[in-house]
């Protein structure tokens, strides 16, 4: 395929719904993931968790598991450290130990860990091994764990890494691992102002990612290299972590991540990664962890979360002041809960413009398996309560919902809470798009009988993460075909194709010559983490820099040897400077957008690069017999600026909503005394094709993000943010059920219908 | 504490004979030649990640004993089909209709859909969902999944 840098190609790329670039490596059951890999002498670890949630460990018994033939070692803490004196880790704070040391924190902690060469055999020896505690007092409740006796961490560690965490290092006995607060205008005069004070309390449950691949990491430790193969979305994280931990440098420690089977934002930072390098240093030898699916709910799980909001509001609607408080239950460790609740802190009262905020957020510590980000970063916990609210208010006033939003609506230019004026931010031309296909202002069906429907409507958004860097390369041989190298990793969302759509365009070469090099530390350069829908934007700003060095390297070139790069394909131009077909142009891109932190009242004329935006209408059924209700219609609006890809970009937008459909409706980790009790497929439902609503219907706005990579911007999460208000509203709009918690369920539905009439059930 | 033996078997139609432990699981027996299309999920038989095609019946390859395949007609997501570039009806549409996020699932769902349509050739969308409701996809892509199982009879139909 003789390319050219001609114009002919350019807009021929992007915006186009190509088939993924792995698409037959898929199909075929051949895509590479981390669980396929197997090395020589590989050894297989098996973890040996602990079964209570808060406890002194008082020894470890391991005599029996070490006898047991085949069993090559079993580590505990101590052998840890002999390699680390200080195994913790994490991207917020350094409180989460290797295996645990002297203590343990929640059920299912890593205590020790098998190695042997059969897996069955570490299965069988791990059984085999016991734990001694004196059990501690446990906090399991995000609100008691604000005053609670039981302290999870004597003493706080902050990483380091982020400055508005410093002043945490040292604190001792609290629970409280991070407190965001932001004000804006006077609340307490506005209420007393107002016509009408409302205010109400919402719940979430914890859940958890649940990638079908279960965590799964292999460590190789090669001569002058550790070489760890991991499902991973944060390789340069890893990579620095373990360098840090093991306090040697960066290059020594080469991360390298496949295909991974689902993430949405479980396999970042450090999971598995640290036990198995270091098991690896001291074995001598590869080790692998594939985790199984129940262990799996004891790895990384979604923020439960209690959310306070109480609104000052005029007898016509406006909304004039509100205040926020959130209590995120982060589990035992911080993972990123820190991050959560300050970024997704500061969106909490909603896209409305109002004049009069204040907003309290707050990171606890409980002896629960540990919460991070799951598609959302929090802010889906955050649109159920504002939402809700809003519902709940233009009830009580008698406004219909759509008006109540439109009367408050966060328009273009306008300041959000933090302050930053609202630019590219599609807030009115989702919510618009979405009356028109809900045709709200017609007259709706309700059912008879037994049988009402009901329909309701909820809005979100989302800043990004901010700031972050990424960085690629773009590497052209001399038949003119491409190389794109970037640390992003294709965890399904379809960056990879993304990206090679985006280098095409910028390059002007069809698509089918870029392939993309998958995540290796020691050829793909920094990237900060595939999270947060920040990739299309950053990583997609770093390809398009470097595809554009590399173009005008190769105009330069052209002109060196005295040909027009325009009209000579790129194969011809080579073989002019080198005499044949060799060698490269490599572009180099660097990408971080301008941010400014906030201040000390939360406020910042620059708190993101982009907003993201959705929105999700839901028609429901209910049955007032029974409170069974099924979900008839979604219809889901999204503002991705300009999709590159539109076909993948509406399989993100429905499964972004099918997942929280998920989370809205089935999901829940019930728990006895910190153990979940419903650790499998079997009593944890996620939702199957047959959850499917008969009607969904999914569309992105036509928008532009000015300052995006051929005006897009990321997609991943924005599909999750209406969905569970938009349900709830519906099922109130239905039979006057109101409910407050997730997930909505028939028995609550039904309770709510009894109590209605007066004839309340028991507990 | 556990004993192999020798077995034999035909893997995408070719005589294979493989040692294997009372212990394994079909999945493991497969890893072992090389093929880990099958993949290990739930472990339950509950996602359908593991579905293998044994003696023309799709079965959970994480909850069939490696031992019970000795003799049998065993064929994965890698046998070569007949179809353009090595792929069937059902892996063309699947590719055509995007029917697929992170691919982990995939192999499953392939294998199904031809069940399906060897014994409904023209499957109502009540016919699909009842059929496929033993198969798991987390990144939900069932609406393409849907489209790629009518698309894939059309193609079959000719």
């Amino acid at each position: 395929m003789a390319t050219t840098l001609g114009k002919s190609n350019s807009g021929s790329a992007f915006g186009r719904s190509i088939p993924r670039v792995e698409a037959r490596a898929k199909v075929t059951g051949k895509a590479e993931y981390v669980h396929n890999l197997r090395l020589p002498g590989m050894l297989y670890g098996k973890v040996f968790r602990s079964t209570v949630a808060h406890a002194r460990i008082r020894g470890i018994d391991v005599s029996a598991a070490r006898a047991l033939p085949g069993v090559h070692a079993v580590y505990t803490a101590a052998d840890i450290m002999r390699l680390v004196p200080d195994p913790h880790y994490g991207p917020a704070f350094h409180d989460q130990p290797v295996l645990a040391i002297d203590k343990v924190r929640h059920v299912g902690e890593p205590v020790a860990l098998v190695l042997a060469a059969d897996p069955h055999v570490a299965e069988a020896a791990a059984q085999m091994i016991s734990a001694d505690y004196e059990e501690l007092p446990a906090v399991f409740d995000e609100i008691e764990a604000m005053t609670s006796k039981a302290v999870v961490h004597e003493v706080l560690k902050p990483a380091g890494t982020f400055p508005d965490l410093k002043h945490l290092k040292g604190k001792r006995d609290t629970n409280i691992a991070l407190d965001f607060h932001l004000r804006r205008g006077d609340t307490q005069k506005a209420f007393a102002a107002a016509d009408h004070v409302f205010e109400h309390t919402f719940r979430t449950q914890q859940v958890l990612h649940l990638p079908l691949e279960p965590f799964v990491t292999v460590a190789d430790p090669t001569p002058n290299q550790l070489v760890i193969h991991t499902a991973s979305q944060s390789p340069s994280f890893v990579r620095i972590e373990i360098a840090r931990l093991l306090g040697w440098p960066e290059n020594k420690v080469r991360v390298k991540v496949p295909y991974l089977g689902g993430g949405f934002g479980a396999k970042l930072y450090i999971k598995l990664e640290a036990l198995v390098a270091i098991a690896a240093l001291l074995a001598g030898r590869p080790v692998k962890i594939s985790l199984t699916m129940e262990e799996q709910f004891y790895q990384i799980t979604k923020h439960a979360a209690t959310l306070r909001i109480k609104s000052g509001v005029s007898k016509d609607g406006k909304i004039l002041a509100r205040e926020c408080e959130v209590w995120w239950n982060g589990g035992a460790y911080a993972d990123i809960g820190p991050r959560v609740t300050q970024k997704s802190g500061f969106t909490a009262p909603g896209p409305y413009d109002i004049d009069h905020v204040a907003i309290d957020s707050y990171a606890l510590y409980t002896n629960l398996p540990a919460a991070g980000a799951l598609r959302g970063f929090g802010i889906p916990q955050l649109v159920w309560a504002y939402e809700s609210h809003t519902d709940m208010i233009a009830k009580a006033l008698n406004i219909d919902p759509l008006a109540m939003r439109r009367k408050n609506i966060l328009k273009e230019g306008r300041p959000q809470a933090t302050g930053t004026l609202m630019r590219d931010a599609g807030i009115e031309q989702v919510l618009e798009r979405l009356a028109q296909r809900m045709q709200w202002e017609k007259t709706f069906d309700r059912g008879s009988g037994k049988l009402r429907r009901g329909r309701g409507i909820a809005i979100g958004f989302k800043a990004s993460i901010s700031p972050t860097t990424s960085v690629a390369i773009v590497n052209v041989s001399a038949d003119g075909s491409v190389m794109v190298n970037c640390s992003t990793v294709d965890m399904g969302q379809g960056s990879d194709t993304a990206m090679a759509q985006i280098v095409a365009e910028a390059l002007g070469v069809p698509v089918e010559s870029v392939t993309l090099v998958h995540p290796d530390t020691d050829v793909t350069p920094y990237d900060m983490a595939t999270l947060g829908s920040r990739s299309t934007f950053h990583m997609g700003h770093a390809v398009r820099l470097a595809a554009e060095d590399a173009r005008d390297k190769l105009m330069k070139l052209a002109q060196e040897v005295g040909l027009s790069a325009e009209t000579t394909s790129i194969p011809d131009i080579f073989r002019k400077k080198y005499g044949m077909q060799a060698g490269n142009i490599v572009g180099v891109g660097s990408f971080i957008p301008s941010y400014a932190p906030p201040d000390a009242q939360g406020q910042t004329d620059n708190a993101t690069p982009f907003w993201m935006i959705g929105a999700t209408g839901a028609e429901v059924e209910v049955d007032t017999e029974t409170g069974e209700f099924k979900v008839a219609r979604l219809v889901n609006l999204v503002d991705v600026g300009r999709p590159v890809n539109p076909a993948i970009v509406e399989t993100q937008i429905s499964g972004a909503t099918l997942m929280q459909l998920g989370f809205t409706l089935t999901e829940r980790m019930d728990f006895d005394a910190g153990q979940v009790t419903n650790a499998s497929l079997a009593d944890y439902k996620i939702p199957g094709i047959r959850d499917v609503p008969a009607v969904m219907e999914n569309e992105a706005v036509d928008m532009v993000q000015q300052t995006g990579p051929f005006g897009a911007k990321g997609v991943g999460e924005s599909g999750t943010f209406g969905v569970s208000p938009a349900i709830a509203s519906a099922i109130d709009d239905a039979v006057g059920v109101r409910l407050t918690s997730l997930p909505l369920t028939a028995e609550a539905v039904y309770r709510g219908l009894r109590a209605n009439a007066g004839k309340p059930l028991q507990d | 504490m556990t004993t192999h033996k020798s077995i034999s078997f035909t893997l995408n139609g070719n005589p294979v004979t493989a040692h294997a432990g009372n212990h394994q699981n079909l999945v493991e027996l497969l890893q072992g030649q090389g093929l880990f299309g099958a993949r290990e999920s739930c472990a339950q038989g509950l996602c359908g990640c593991c579905t293998v095609v044994v003696d023309g019946q799709a079965v959970s390859g994480c909850l069939t004993m490696a031992t019970l395949v000795d003799g049998a007609d065993v064929r994965t997501i890698e046998e070569p089909q007949a179809g353009e570039g090595g792929l069937d009806a059902v892996q063309q549409a699947f590719i055509e209709t995007g029917a697929f996020q992170c691919g982990f699932c995939t192999p499953g769902f392939i294998l199904m859909t031809r069940q399906l349509l060897d014994a409904h050739p023209n499957p109502a969308d009540d016919e699909i969902r009842h059929y496929l409701a033993g198969n798991l996809c987390r990144c939900a892509a069932y609406p393409e999944i849907i489209k790629a199982v009518r698309l894939a009879a059309k193609k079959r139909r000719g």
